[in-house]
């Protein structure tokens, strides 16, 4: 049991101390608690429209995101359709971008005079949910199509057999199996939209102010700690309750269930499949069309197109904007990320083996839970309240780490944690224990039936977290910006340093260097779906 | 057999590659080129020549020198060096509040004259002024006298109403020139500005308007902005980068709220003159100061690098790199800058001690007039 401290420790100190540093400075008042504020910040009537927000732009952003997810991930994992790995990395590509360039992306598409103007949405809070649909599809379609893959269509085909409509045999064998990667997707979705930042900062036009953008705003601009904890507080009790809804659904879903390894899950589409092919279709040109702009945009040179943008990446930009050239940012990302993708993977296949334990007793069972909840509780904390605490928290030795870059990755890790756990879990849940049991009863030594019964089934899931983490990591802004060293800037961060600097050739190479982050990010997204099929061959 | 023990190898295997990790890609690499040593990374150890040491500078995200710049104060000092960003000026001076007992660093430069008053009374600060101090500094030093014995100013710049010159001639409409003329019906809906509560030349414009109608008077004229279609965006690079039209992006509206120095930015390809130029009886002036930080590891140093970034060396690079204009006198402007890139006579002010007082007061009843 040993182990469950590492990710435990790495979870205190990177987290629950700086939260803790910041929430005892706001509510602290020379020396001594003052909690007499915590009802007058609350009673205010910002505060109350802020939550109300908040709370209903992150479940229609959910609720959205799953419904649109469904039929995509169906149709990609699940259809032998010509180009599905494209796509698939496709759907991927909005989740690296840096909020600020898929701002400006879908402000020139709904701009008055863009091509989609006359929707009127610019500035609404249509364009907000739009954009956390845009941003999270890939979480919904990953999490759940890696499940649905891997599912035996025996029991389907049995159900059809014995003559129930396609809809019943969703309903009654489909559904079901999926449920519990549908939640986990549905959990970390209803995190990320609930402490989205850039997009509604940028979209919303100041009009709609969220918990999180709120906070950053009382931190950096107001200096009012009082508030600022208060409202960490708020989110994090919130938080707590929604992770205890999904894992009460999660835990009375989550069995041993047969599941094929090979590739037949894969058919070819028929006329039953149309309605899910034309919602995918849409779903695509819908996550398209902000890249497809994005990517015209960075070819444009004056009244012109050339690629005068991209042959600038190597420079540091009009002015010097750039400490290091475009590509040298893209050398640190990828180490950065490589570095990230470890800690996350690492940690996350020792939370996910402890946690998918079954627990004998009540008390194992209540511990079990606890854990897996706890580590999906960064997601669903402001970024600001984290990085201030590391600020005033880890600033002494032992643990003064505020200028190490030991700091970027491990808070990229953070971010990627939950994610691989949720892939993993629900798979290591279902892997039926008697198979384990047999192998060990025909002279398995534990190591072996490991590598037999364990390794055969995790190994995919595995290597999609792990695309996912690198994807998480080489995107990552808000808390890299705010922990990277200037003289080793990540990409995405360079990207940020040249939007906001005039001079339309800072602002091409900015579109450039994203197009390029999220190419980069395709093609490793495409070599781990390759990877994937590639080992299928030996089991 | 127990099938825990199963998971305990698996566990294992884990922890192996996790020792692996420990010799990662990105935190055992050496700097990549010498001239980054002075812009960074040596940090407590200074490196053989330089005998000196470090002296750490936290600043804001917009903060750039030349390398060559920063290895000139090397040269001429012996101290290297490191730079340490740390968001908006807002963001920065709230990290340095919070910071106070183990501060981020040496020296601070960027904190402006929005948040001067925070820091000053915060306490965060050390008494420094230039022993050389240049010639026409004086004027933008900060009114109480505590204040200009921590700060000196380095650089400043008008934040102004701009306008696309090219617009305005293609629809024989005569252009605005006053803040008034921007409520009146010929510019409905022509007009783009960052927020105040987001964005600091948002608030700057903000400031701008409060020193122009009074404490009492600007309300009134926000509405009848408002009233009028100003968009409002997040930040700066959005409301000139997508909605303005002499900008990148060819937006609709051609008043915008940007800087005195963005029209040289703007002169095309093979032109000679710009396509948009700053109205300069809209302006407000942000001037940026630097200091030496309470209970700086190396005050000596810091001190020395304050007095470097008024010397003519640094001051001459202020305009090409951050797109503000030196406080020394005696350092000329780039030959554009001269041409295309005036100041303001007379721009609007509001003393430091008044925003810092009633900054917050203003921004909520902004933000209830412009999003509410």
């Amino acid at each position: 049991m040993g182990l469950a401290l590492v990710p435990v420790v790495f979870l205190a100190i990177f987290f629950v101390l700086p939260v803790a540093g910041m929430v005892g400075r706001g509510l602290q008042s020379d020396g001594a608690w003052d909690l007499g504020g915590i009802g007058e910040v609350l009673g205010r009537g910002r505060t109350l429209r802020i939550l109300w927000f908040t709370l209903w732009m992150a479940l229609a952003g959910t609720a959205f995101t799953t419904v649109l997810g469904l039929p995509v991930a169906y149709t990609l994992y699940r259809l032998s359709l010509p180009g599905r790995r494209l796509l698939r990395a496709l759907v991927v590509m909005p989740f690296v971008l840096p909020t600020v360039v898929v701002g400006v992306a879908f402000r020139t598409l709904l701009a008055a005079g863009g091509p989609l103007g006359f929707l009127g949405l610019d500035g609404s809070w249509a364009a907000i949910l739009a954009a956390l649909v845009f941003f999270n599809l890939a979480v919904v379609v990953r999490t759940v199509g890696g499940v649905w893959e891997g599912l035996d269509p025996r029991a389907e085909e049995s159900a059809a057999a014995l003559g129930a409509s396609p809809w019943r045999v969703f309903r009654t064998v489909t559904l079901p199996a999926l449920t519990p990667a549908i939640t986990s997707a549905a959990t970390i979705v209803f995190l990320f939209c609930s402490t989205a930042f850039g997009v509604v900062l940028t979209l919303g036009g100041l009009r709609y102010g969220t918990i999180e953008t709120e906070i950053y705003i009382l931190t950096t601009q107001f200096l009012d700690l009082r508030a600022a904890a208060v409202l960490s507080i708020v989110q994090l009790l919130a938080v707590v309750a929604i992770l205890f809804v999904a894992g009460a659904a999660r835990t009375h879903r989550e069995r041993a269930m047969p599941r094929t390894s090979l590739l037949s899950g894969l058919r070819r589409p028929h006329r039953g499949d149309l309605t899910a092919l034309a919602l995918t279709g849409l779903v695509l040109v819908f996550v398209a069309l902000p890249l497809v702009t994005l990517v015209a945009r960075s070819l444009q040179v004056g009244d012109g197109w050339g690629l005068a943008n991209y042959r600038n990446l190597g420079t540091t930009g009009s002015g010097d904007a750039l400490v290091v050239p475009v590509w040298t940012a893209l050398d640190n990302s990828w180490r950065t990320a490589v570095d990230a993708t470890l800690i996350a993977v690492v940690l996350g296949l020792i939370v996910s083996i402890i946690v998918s334990r079954r627990a004998r007793s009540a008390w194992g069972r209540r511990v079990i839970a606890t854990m897996d909840g706890v580590f999906m509780v960064p997601l669903g904390i402001s970024a600001v309240t984290v990085g201030f605490g590391f600020l005033i928290t880890l600033n002494r030795p032992p643990l003064d780490l505020r200028t190490s870059a030991v700091l970027v990755p491990i808070a990229q890790a953070m971010v990627a944690l939950p994610l691989v756990v949720r892939t993993l879990v629900p798979v290591l849940r279902s892997i039926d224990d008697r198979l384990r049991q047999a192998a060990a009863a025909l002279g398995a030594s534990p190591l072996r039936a490991v590598l037999t019964v364990d390794v055969p089934i995790v190994w995919r899931p595995l290597l999609a977290a792990t695309g996912f983490a690198f994807a998480v990591s080489l995107g990552e802004f808000g808390a890299t910006s705010f922990l990277a060293r200037p003289d080793r800037p990540t990409l995405p961060v360079v990207i940020y340093g040249l939007i906001s600097r005039p001079g339309a050739e800072n602002f091409g190479m900015a579109l450039a260097a994203s197009v390029i982050l999220s190419a980069v990010t395709v093609a490793l997204m495409g070599l781990v779906e390759r990877l994937r099929v590639g080992s299928m061959g030996s089991f | 057999m127990n099938p825990i023990n199963h998971r305990v190898s698996l566990a294992l295997a884990g922890t192996l590659t996790l020792a692996l990790s420990a010799c990662s890609l990105s935190s055992g690499e050496p700097s990549s080129s010498p001239a980054s040593t002075a812009a960074g990374s040596t940090q407590g150890t200074p490196s053989s020549g330089h005998a000196k040491g470090t002296v750490v500078l936290v600043t804001h995200d917009s903060f750039v020198a030349p390398k060559k710049t920063l290895e000139a104060f090397t040269k001429q000092t012996g101290y290297q060096v490191e730079v340490r960003k740390n968001g908006d000026a807002g963001e920065l001076t709230n990290k340095l509040v919070l910071t106070k007992d183990s501060p981020l660093g040496d020296a601070v430069f960027g904190i402006d004259n929005t948040f001067a008053s925070r820091a000053v009374d915060a306490g965060v600060l050390s008494d420094h002024t230039p022993t050389n101090p240049p010639a026409g500094m004086a004027p933008f030093a900060l009114p109480d006298p505590k204040a200009a014995r921590q700060l000196t100013p380095v650089d400043y710049g008008d934040v102004c109403v701009n306008i696309d010159d090219r617009w305005f001639a293609k629809k024989g409409i005569n252009p605005p020139k006053t803040l008034d003329d921007l409520t009146k019906p010929a510019y409905k809906n022509l007009f783009v500005t960052p927020g105040a509560a987001t964005s600091s030349p948002g608030l700057a414009f903000l400031l701008a308007t409060i020193g122009k109608y009074g404490e009492q008077g600007w309300q009134d004229y926000w509405k009848k902005l408002m009233a009028n279609g100003t968009r409002i965006t997040q930040g700066w690079s959005d409301a000139y980068s997508v909605d303005f039209s002499g900008g990148e992006g060819k937006g609709s509206r051609p008043i915008v709220l940007s800087y005195a120095s963005s029209p040289p930015f703007t002169i095309p390809k093979g032109g000679d003159k710009p396509t948009t130029s700053a109205l300069l009886d809209t302006c407000f002036r942000q001037i940026e100061y630097a200091g030496v930080l309470k209970g700086a590891k190396n005050p000596a140093g810091a001190a020395a690098l304050v007095d470097f970034l008024v010397s003519p060396t640094f001051q001459k690079t202020v305009p090409d790199n951050m797109y503000v204009y030196p406080v020394n006198d005696s350092v000329s402007l780039p030959p554009l800058w001269a041409k295309w890139a005036k100041v303001a006579k007379h721009p609007f002010t509001v003393a430091p001690k008044k925003i810092a007082k009633d900054r917050r007061a203003w921004l909520e009843q902004w933000s209830e007039i412009a999003t509410g």
